[in-house]
């Protein structure tokens, strides 16, 4: 298990340092930096004076020995917008972002776990189909006209929930439900598909055929042996649970790093963007290694096989 | 004022802030949709497809480099990638077909390099290598037909996350721009109209929902017909 881990811990590091290298990259892919970094309406004296002051004359290689340093120890430069520390920024927004996955991801267990596993036991039943379109509608359903059509209906008809923002628990319900609804829709179908997996085993068949009530055998036989992929997957898809934050967060103002990026994105405030985006990519590096890790430790056999 | 409800004479889903009648401008975005996912599928079936390919049959360090960057990529959440990509390299068709491209073929390498992997140790492999076929005749015309169902089954699954992907891209402001009647764009505006005008936001979101529905539905059947071993 060791072993394992110091080779996951590795893999990791590596993942890091050349996320953080695509990130440069990126920046460099429209061509002249600066021009990125300007509002559109700037003299052309001054874009010299500031391409000098960011370190844009110098050469590529020493621009980027600086950017990584700098990167590793947590600066990534001054917001040009805000005047402040650009990972400060980032940091900021970070718990109103934790608040609305950590909830999404919650609804989702509730949710969409027991969903699976009830389609998946009443099989080709009225319950498996209906719950089967559910699934497929959700997994199909953009998250932000789905947004859009509860604000509609819960916000301007009914008038019971605020359009956006924050500050209480009736802000956070549309956020994470727009947030969940397509998260719940694959874990669940990840659910069925694991449990009928299982279902099919010998062991269930052994199980039942020696008289073990049917709860037994579906809450801990079953359930038990299904969790590993269901896990895995369910691990892999809360980092796009990051990705969805970036829509949803904009939709109902909600202010969080998603949001935060948007703005950046849009005002040009580019050292904001790549602290913004280098911490989104190495928190979901730091996920995908949790969900390694919790992968070895369920099932032995990965261990020996890398 | 412009505005016309849904069922107007002449305007069956209505018209919108300018007076246009929303249906056709419905219809003429899911033509820039299927258009732009439709590139965008061939583009990174092609590229990824390719590197896939070679990647797996040469293995040593084109794989090593190939999954490296596969990492990398997948380090990033697609969509917060495109979007970066889109906001740098600017607006427009050409721009969003690129940044949804790059910030895509990664899966399509992964999974043909997979399956040349297991094809290559397939008995008729050997055996056409044993009667001496070169190796470019063995890549395209032994080991690309067996793994051309994997990668028409995954050009279909991304078919939608791209359409999706666009309209999402656009509904923040970037890709498409008004007037382009792209979905994402149209609900963009639609926010401004909410309290008086829902059929602005519901018929170009309901247009987007249904394509994707339909594309998923024909992806969840093509997975099926073609290659059981990726059912999910």
């Amino acid at each position: 298990m060791r072993r394992y881990v110091a080779s996951r811990l590795a893999q990791s590091a590596l993942v890091v340092l050349l996320s953080l290298t695509a990130v440069f990259g990126m920046v460099r892919l429209g061509g002249d930096p600066v021009l990125l970094f300007l509002p559109m309406d700037i003299q052309a004296k001054d874009v010299n004076e500031i391409r000098q002051r960011l370190g844009f004359n110098d050469p590529l290689p020493v621009q980027y020995a600086r950017y990584m340093k700098g990167a590793l120890h947590g600066d990534f430069g001054e917001s040009l917008r805000y005047r402040r520390d650009a990972l400060g920024l980032v940091l900021e927004r970070l718990p109103a972002t934790l608040l609305l996955a950590g909830t999404s991801i919650a609804l989702t267990l509730v949710v969409a776990v027991p969903l699976g596993l009830l389609t998946a036991v009443r099989r080709d039943s009225f319950v498996d189909h209906a719950g089967t379109i559910v699934m497929v509608l959700g997994q199909a359903t953009p998250g932000f006209w789905l947004g859009l059509m509860l604000i509609y209906l819960f916000a301007v008809q009914l008038r019971w929930l605020p359009t956006g923002g924050t500050g209480s628990l009736a802000h956070l319900v549309m956020p994470s439900v727009v947030l969940a609804a397509f998260f719940s829709a694959r874990v669940a179908r990840l659910t069925r598909s694991a449990v009928i997996d299982v279902l099919g085993e010998e062991y269930i068949t052994t199980a039942r055929a020696k008289g073990l009530a049917e709860s037994r055998v579906i809450g801990k036989h079953t359930l038990r042996n299904s969790a590993i992929p269901i896990v895995t997957l369910a691990g892999l898809e809360a980092g796009q649970l990051l990705g969805g934050a970036v829509i949803t967060e904009t939709i109902f103002a909600w202010p969080g790093l998603g949001r935060l990026t948007v703005q950046a994105l849009l005002n040009r405030d580019f050292p904001v963007v790549m602290a913004a985006v280098s911490f989104t990519s190495i928190v979901y590096t730091l996920m995908n290694l949790a969900v390694d890790l919790a992968y070895g430790w369920l099932d032995p056999r990965v261990r020996v096989q890398s | 004022m412009s505005l016309k409800p849904p069922g107007t004479p002449g305007h069956p889903l209505g018209t919108d802030q300018l007076g246009r009648d929303l249906l056709a401008r419905v219809l003429y975005g899911a033509r820039l949709a299927l258009f732009i996912g439709v590139c965008t599928v061939l583009v990174t079936a092609v590229v990824g497809g390719l590197l896939g390919l070679v990647a797996g049959f040469v293995e040593r360090w084109p794989s090593a480099v190939l999954m490296r960057i596969a990492d990398v990529q997948l380090s990033f959440p697609f969509i917060l990638l495109a979007l970066t990509i889109n906001a740098i390299v600017g607006l427009g068709l050409r721009n969003i077909i690129f940044s949804l491209s790059a910030a895509g073929w990664v899966v399509y390498a992964r999974v043909v390099r997979g399956e040349v992997l297991s094809v290559k140790q397939r008995d008729f492999v050997h055996a056409a290598t044993a009667l001496g076929v070169g190796r470019p005749r063995l890549l395209f015309r032994h080991v690309l037909p067996n793994v051309a169902p994997s990668l028409i089954v995954v050009a279909s699954l991304q078919f939608s996350q791209f359409i999706v992907a666009e309209a999402a891209i656009s509904f923040l402001g970037f890709g498409v721009q008004p007037p382009t009647p792209a979905w994402g764009s149209m609900l963009s505006e639609s926010r401004d109209f909410l309290y008086v005008a829902w059929w602005l936001a519901a018929f170009p979101g309901a247009a987007l929902a249904l394509t994707a529905l339909g594309v998923n539905l024909l992806g969840d059947w093509l997975r099926d017909t073609l290659d059981p071993k990726l059912r999910v």
